[in-house]
């Protein structure tokens, strides 16, 4: 008999007002009891209407059976199948709007909680069992990876498992691309990501740290030269996007990608860092994504008294998820919302005092089909700062595009790819945010399954 | 992990490196940086390269010591291993086709400057070097700077190497002199940048510089980077390193490159032994 409770298990989590003080992961996870008594709301429905909505297409209502069951093990056998990186999906996808609004039980009520569930077996398996990933019969073919963020892990994992000898190539000194750069510590601690990939590398993936494909090698190289039969781009959207108004270039404004990769991959937020961060009093965070909530509570946890996220649209508008906007609200973060800068001042040494900016109000749709911000006459006003982060969104790197002959891009720079991750060279794929421009880490994943799967075909087809 | 060759001290304050690096090695071009962590809890910082071998598969980097990282760096022994050292980065510098070109090096900047005037005579160019230190103690490549150009003038601000006086003079006196040149070069402190740029200005005559502003990733990731070019924001890592001389906003990239000031002279400390000697 199913649980008929009509509301998900909460997650336990760090309390607001110390969470925001240090960089721990503020969900802490189900308990192996929470799990099963959650897994038992799963009606187990006939025709598994969740299943549609993952990208990565996990057998969501197998696993959780055995969840209910409490064979963990069990069930993190049937995600891997399907998804390589469940301990980082089970905590950044968004569920919301994926497998579990197309879960039956949400009709009337809440969702199965799906993601918890995700992370719980993905936690307890990491924990709990030592057994390596086993290997797959070599077939004798050779694929080379272009970046190890989501979309490249995921292609990687994906062709390793069929036998193909798999080699990635990260532009920085760790694997993991925006999963370490990015996401802070707190929402998605380095350690899983590091976890995630030793399993890949038990596979047989190699991972080659320190090489930025387009200056050292090139596609065709990788291809002509060292043998690899097809190449996988997922190198990402890394190129920050700036608002051009006057004072961006003073010392006080980041990008939200130089103050993510300062206080993450770097590690500034510990004391014995070596990579520089300014600890500012009054921080203004410009944009309303993800990426915005995680620079915005970033700068809180790095002592920051007020925070505002500044952002030109409304609530309803906010491109984050909504458990993001929670989480950032609960720890102390100011929405400054239908609100756009117009200028950063100069104060003392370079530093930024303060932003200029007017009020808006919501117009007609747009081309997003969000209501347009249109600016308020005469509502000029300052917002008092020391520090201001740009997080207004990213291009893809024309890096590759400039140095691969016969590579097609958009206008705005993303690399052009068919339904099945094929651009416009033969062998050549690509998936993820160089695709699509920023979208989020579940998307990348599956354009890279998608991709392993035609690569497989197309590898296949040619011998 | 990347071995170091060969370690050679230039001046008390300016060491020079050969790194087995032989994918950067193959690939480098004057103008060309890499970046490097020192060890696993290292920053990351950029460095141009000086030279490169590509048979022997090495690169060599000419640092000066200003901050912890280049003194860590400085610790390191001949055999022993840098743990990052990713490249080539940055746009080479563009030497094909000038005839006659004043380069102009200013302190370590010269490391940068000597390898765009080896490629320059090697491209059979008449190469006239301007190079200005502090004093006597500090000057490097006097030697490889000499095999590599048709005029070389030495200054420096005491007088005790070659002429007392600023690279900007002795640039003045040999535009003066009737040398027309295709094109000057300047690579050192931003501020003798900004002062070569202003006289060669005068003279309208076309001028390179190579920025080397504070960088994480290299590779157009963070921004950190910019500068403004002809009232546009520009990157020095993908954009530059070399940028138009007449169009770059000085002022700017030297506010910018005192944004950790503090904090770098406070790391120096605590990597150098002999500052952690006096304070005990």
């Amino acid at each position: 008999m199913p649980n008929m409770s009509l509301k998900k298990h909460e997650m336990p989590s760090q309390a607001p007002e110390v969470r925001n003080k240090n960089f721990k992961e503020v969900a802490l996870g189900y308990t192996a009891e929470t799990a099963v008594e959650e897994a038992q709301r799963c009606l187990n429905c006939k025709n598994k209407p969740c299943i549609g909505g993952c990208p990565v297409k996990i057998h969501i209502p197998d696993f959780i059976a055995k969840v209910a069951a409490g064979e963990f093990e069990a069930a993190y056998q049937i995600i891997q199948q399907t998804s390589s990186l469940p301990a980082v999906c089970g905590r950044v996808c968004p569920q919301e709007t994926q497998c579990e609004q197309k879960c039956v039980r949400g009709i009337k009520g809440e969702p199965v909680a799906i993601g918890r569930l995700e992370r719980f077996v993905a936690d307890w398996h990491n924990a709990n069992s030592c057994d390596l990933p086993v290997k797959a019969e070599p077939n004798g073919h050779k694929v080379a990876v272009v970046g190890s963020g989501p979309a490249g892990l995921t292609c990687a994992g994906d062709l390793a498992k069929r036998g193909y000898e798999v080699t990635v190539f990260e532009a920085l000194h760790l694997a993991g691309g925006v999963l370490v750069y990015g996401i802070p510590e707190f929402r998605l601690p380095k350690s899983i990501v590091q976890k995630e990939i030793d399993n890949l590398k038990a596979l047989g993936v190699k991972v080659e740290t320190n090489m930025v494909i387009g200056r050292v090698l090139s596609v065709d190289e990788l291809m002509d030269e060292y043998g690899f039969e097809a190449v996988f781009i997922g190198s990402g959207a890394g190129l920050p996007r700036f608002m051009n108004i006057p004072g961006e270039n003073l010392k006080s404004v980041y990008s939200a990608n130089e103050f993510l990769t300062r206080v993450n991959l770097m590690k500034a937020y510990k004391d014995d860092s070596r990579t520089p961060v300014l600890h500012a009093k009054k921080v203004a965070v410009v944009g309303g994504g993800n990426v915005a909530m995680d620079a915005a509570r970033c700068a809180k946890r790095l002592g920051a008294e007020e925070v505002y996220i500044v952002y030109r649209r409304g609530e309803n508008e906010l491109p984050a998820r909504a458990e993001e906007v929670e989480h950032a609200k609960e720890e102390g973060i100011v929405f400054r919302l239908l609100t756009n800068p117009t200028a950063i001042l100069e104060g003392e040494n370079g530093m930024v005092r303060g932003m200029t900016c007017v009020e808006m109000e919501l117009g007609e749709p747009d081309a997003s089909g969000r209501r347009r911000p249109v600016e308020k006459a005469g509502s000029e006003f300052t917002i008092e700062c020391d520090c201001v982060i740009m997080a207004i969104g990213t291009s893809p790197n024309p890096l590759i595009k400039n140095t691969t002959k016969g590579l097609e891009t958009q206008k705005w720079g993303g690399i052009i790819a068919d339904e099945h991750g094929l651009t416009s060279r033969k062998g050549v794929y690509a998936g993820g945010d160089a695709v699509t421009g920023a979208a989020t880490v579940i998307l990348a994943m599956g354009a890279g399954k998608t991709a392993a799967e035609a690569i497989d075909e197309y590898i296949r087809s040619e011998n | 992990m990347y071995k170091i060759i060969k370690k050679q001290e230039l001046n008390p304050t300016v060491t020079l490196m050969e790194v087995d690096a032989p994918f950067v090695a193959k690939k480098a071009e004057p103008g060309q940086f890499i970046i490097l962590r020192v060890d696993e809890e290292g920053e990351r910082i950029p460095l141009t390269v000086a030279d490169f071998d590509r048979k022997k598969g090495t690169v060599t980097i000419i640092f000066q010591i200003v901050g912890g990282t280049t003194e860590r760096l400085n610790h390191l022994k001949e055999g022993e291993y840098i743990h990052d050292f990713v490249g080539p980065l940055g746009e080479p510098s563009h030497v094909e086709g000038l005839k006659k070109v004043a380069v102009v090096g200013g302190g370590v900047g010269c490391a940068i400057a000597y390898p765009v005037a080896k490629k320059l005579h090697e491209l059979g160019a008449e190469v006239h070097s301007v190079v200005g230190f502090r004093t006597k103690d500090l000057v490097i490549l006097e030697r490889q700077f000499r095999a590599v150009s048709d005029v070389y003038k030495l200054m420096s601000d005491d007088g005790s190497a070659g002429e007392k006086g600023l690279v900007t003079d002795a640039l003045k006196a040999l535009i003066e002199a009737g040398n027309v040149y295709d094109e000057v070069i300047a690579i050192g402190p931003v501020v003798m940048m900004k002062f070569v740029s202003l006289l060669t200005k005068q003279y309208n005559i076309k001028t390179t510089v190579s920025m080397n502003p504070i960088m994480i990733d290299g590779t157009g990731m963070c921004g950190c980077c910019r500068l403004t070019v002809a009232g546009k924001t520009k990157f020095a890592c993908v954009d530059g390193p070399d940028f138009d001389g007449h169009e770059v906003d000085y002022d700017e990239i030297m506010k910018r490159a005192s944004t950790y000031k503090e904090f770098e002279k406070r790391e120096r400390e605590e990597a150098c032994n002999l500052f952690k000697k006096e304070v005990k």
